[in-house]
């Protein structure tokens, strides 16, 4: 990846250069000539200051503001220290590692930052408007609902809209993660931040740019850190004593053990100095304080990536602790679409039965019958079809291709005298009989389901495989529809018959006696109160609805269950990685602190303690942007 | 009134959370957030005040920081 340095940057790696060429000209130097100690002292400052004026001249300012616990007057004083006990190269080079270590993390954090910037690059920058005729480019604000855009290949759609002409293919994948191209046509919805792909259409639009799903998003995962991780907290509530702490723990390193030891001795005085030196250049939590938040942003900017949008830090945390999934059913775990699940024949072919069923219902808009007329290949011959009475509450009577037909439920076969029988499965049924010169015939049954989603049972399997103890659903449905989903899914438990109060109570017993956190899914749309009761509350099929943007605290793009296991997978790895760093970077301050009280580490490893560890810190945290390996 | 200001050369993380914290102090100031990543400071405060509230937030920072300075 390529990165431009900024002015600043560019400025202090001159400098460095300069420092190093001329340490090196001078250590070789003296290597070679004796010279007496001023000289040498003299000498050494010189690339010092090339190097680190701006420390000094921040150190003071500093000083002067009372700010003493400030990482560029506590490195001053170590290195001015350094001088003093008569480690010059030390000092100069000290300081030279300091400043390559501060232009690196400089130029790291900017680098990630700029990464992560990218992952949120779905805004667009303008809309193309038709107005009094001509063609327009406007600022995306400036359109208003109900105008015309026409958006070209290769184009972001703007605003969210319904087509007005045109077809085309739009890519998705900015917001749901799906990189399946979906094929858009006339009077179809497409939806802001979406990528137009093959034609040219024309969109009125729905919302203005501030209500459009983009700016929804853009504002969403811009303003997740609003709520902060526990870790988080920990951390900045550990940054406020941390430095104080080291700062005392140098003065008294520094002090104490001389008086003991040796009042009168210089070198005595010189060797426990320098020990405190040590202690000052790691004194700094920079690795924490940066690279915490900075995985949470990168975990939260990934997930984006996937369709999968984290109100919060504060949310990846819950979420990768959860061990209850409480899902509703309909719409959820279900397409909340009916379809035929099988067909039953009785005398005839099921490609029979279900081309009667079809002529029959065929002129019905119940969802029922339209699930039938779905469900037949090939055409329909309407020109067959003859007299269609629908009988209320029971189905139809229709005259097809001179023989009639009845259709629906048993009262209705009942009706007209067939032999029927019940079907062992559960859903709907519609039976199917035909009367032909007064002999009745029961010629079988449709049965009909709310189908379940394809990805359902792989969300289960990979919710378990993640160690998720409970899978619970909760519906309205009746009790046998539930249970032959619970158990085609593999679900640990269901309730049945439930009103909406009753879900939330269902909720509150489940978050009452279980260990681990608890999520509950639903579409968003009449699960409010149960998303804000859940420990985390997670919005499904969240394209273009706002209400489940607002009351979720972790929303799916699209309607797939599956996505539920992937934000648990990167809420584990993001906090994965951020423990990792606290404990190294930790690790590693106190090992160097303990050594450094010993007389073992010098000051090379101080400030490996200090940069080098918050740029592996920093380099760690950027895995957090890294999508799930599929 | 909630404004969103950009922050050029914030170059520490640890000086972003002491920014953050000086500035919470300042009377009048209802809200604050100094973000090292989104280099940006949010600052709330009653719309009379503002500006003035405003004025001192940047020389607090510039105290905190003298690199660092508000984009207004």
């Amino acid at each position: 990846m390529k990165y431009k340095l900024t002015k600043k940057q560019k400025k202090m790696l001159t400098r460095i250069i300069i420092a190093v060429v001329l340490l090196a000209v001078i250590a070789v130097t003296l290597h070679f000539v004796e010279v007496p100690w001023w000289a040498e002292l003299i000498l050494y400052a010189v690339p010092y200051a090339i190097a680190g004026y701006d420390v000094l001249k921040t150190a003071f300012i500093n000083l002067i503001h009372g700010q003493i616990f400030d990482e560029k007057f506590l490195m001053t004083v170590a290195t001015v220290g350094a001088f003093v006990t008569g480690e010059y190269p030390e000092a100069s080079f000290v300081m030279l590692f300091y400043q390559v270590g501060e232009l690196f993390q400089s130029i790291a954090v900017g680098r990630s930052r700029k990464s992560i910037a990218k992952l949120m690059d779905i805004r667009p920058d303008s809309a193309t408007v038709i107005r009094e005729d001509r063609e327009i480019e406007v600022s995306p604000d400036e359109v208003e609902v109900g105008e015309i855009i026409i958006v070209k290949p290769g184009e972001k759609i703007p605003l969210d809209g319904v087509i007005v002409e045109g077809a085309s293919t739009v890519n998705q994948a900015a917001l749901t993660g799906e990189s399946a191209p979906v094929d858009k046509g006339y009077s179809d919805n497409v939806i802001s931040g979406t990528l137009n792909l093959t034609g040219v259409i024309k969109i009125r639009t729905t919302s203005t740019f501030g209500q459009s799903t983009v700016s929804k998003i853009l504002e969403l995962v811009e303003n997740a850190s609003d709520k902060k991780a526990k870790v988080e907290n920990f951390i900045t509530k550990f940054a406020r004593y941390y430095t104080p702490a080291v700062v005392i723990a140098a003065l008294v390193l520094g002090i104490i053990p001389p008086l003991f030891l040796g009042i009168g001795s210089w070198e005595i005085w010189k060797e426990w100095l320098t020990r405190a030196c040590v202690f000052l250049v790691v004194s700094c939590p920079c690795a924490l304080v940066v690279s915490v938040p900075l995985s949470f942003f990168g975990g939260i900017g990934g997930a984006s990536k996937d369709g999968i949008l984290i109100k919060g830090a504060g949310y990846m945390e819950v979420l990768s602790k959860i061990d209850t999934v409480v899902f509703d059913k309909t719409g959820t775990l279900t397409k909340g679409v009916f379809e035929v699940d099988d067909v039953h024949p009785n005398l005839i072919s099921v490609a029979e039965l279900k081309d009667i069923a079809a002529c029959c219902e065929s002129f019905s808009s119940h969802p029922v019958a339209q699930s039938i007329v779905r469900a037949h290949e090939g055409h329909i011959d309407k020109s067959l079809i003859g007299e269609v009475n629908e009988i209320a509450g029971k189905g139809v009577k229709a005259v097809v291709d001179g023989k009639t037909y009845y259709c629906g439920n048993g009262q209705l076969m009942d009706m007209c005298g067939a032999k029927w029988h019940d079907c062992h499965l559960t859903g709907t049924i519609i039976h199917v009989a035909r009367e032909d010169a007064g002999v009745v015939d029961y010629l079988g049954h449709i049965i009909i389901n709310d189908q379940i989603k394809e990805d359902s049972e792989e969300a289960m399997r990979s919710l378990k495989n993640a160690g998720v103890k409970r899978l619970v659903m909760l519906t309205g449905d009746k009790k046998s529809v539930a249970e032959n989903v619970a158990n085609k899914l593999g679900l640990t438990g269901f309730f049945a018959e439930l009103l909406p109060a009753g879900k939330v109570s269902k909720v509150e017993e489940m978050l009452a006696d279980g260990k681990g956190r608890l999520a509950f899914v639903g579409d968003g749309i009449n699960d409010a109160p149960v998303l804000m009761r859940a420990d985390c509350g997670i919005a499904m099929g969240a394209m273009g609805s706002d209400a489940a943007i607002e009351s979720a605290d972790v929303v799916l793009m699209d309607d797939k269950p599956s996505k539920i296991a992937d934000a648990i997978k990167i809420a584990r790895k993001t906090m994965r990685i951020v423990w990792e760093n606290i404990i190294f970077a930790l690790g590693v301050k106190a090992v160097i602190l303990i050594l450094g009280a010993l007389g073992i580490a010098n000051m090379w490893f101080a400030v490996f303690g200090d940069v080098g560890v918050l740029i592996i810190a920093v380099l760690n945290a950027m895995r957090c942007m890294r999508r799930l390996n599929k | 009134m909630k404004k969103t200001f950009e922050l050029e050369d914030l170059d520490c993380a640890n000086c972003a959370m002491k920014m953050q914290e000086a500035v919470l102090k300042i009377p009048g100031v209802k809200g604050c957030e100094v973000s090292f990543i989104k280099q940006k400071m949010t600052l709330e405060a009653d719309d009379a005040d503002f500006d003035k509230i405003l004025k001192q937030a940047v020389k607090t920072i510039a105290k905190v920081e003298p690199d660092c300075t508000v984009l207004l």
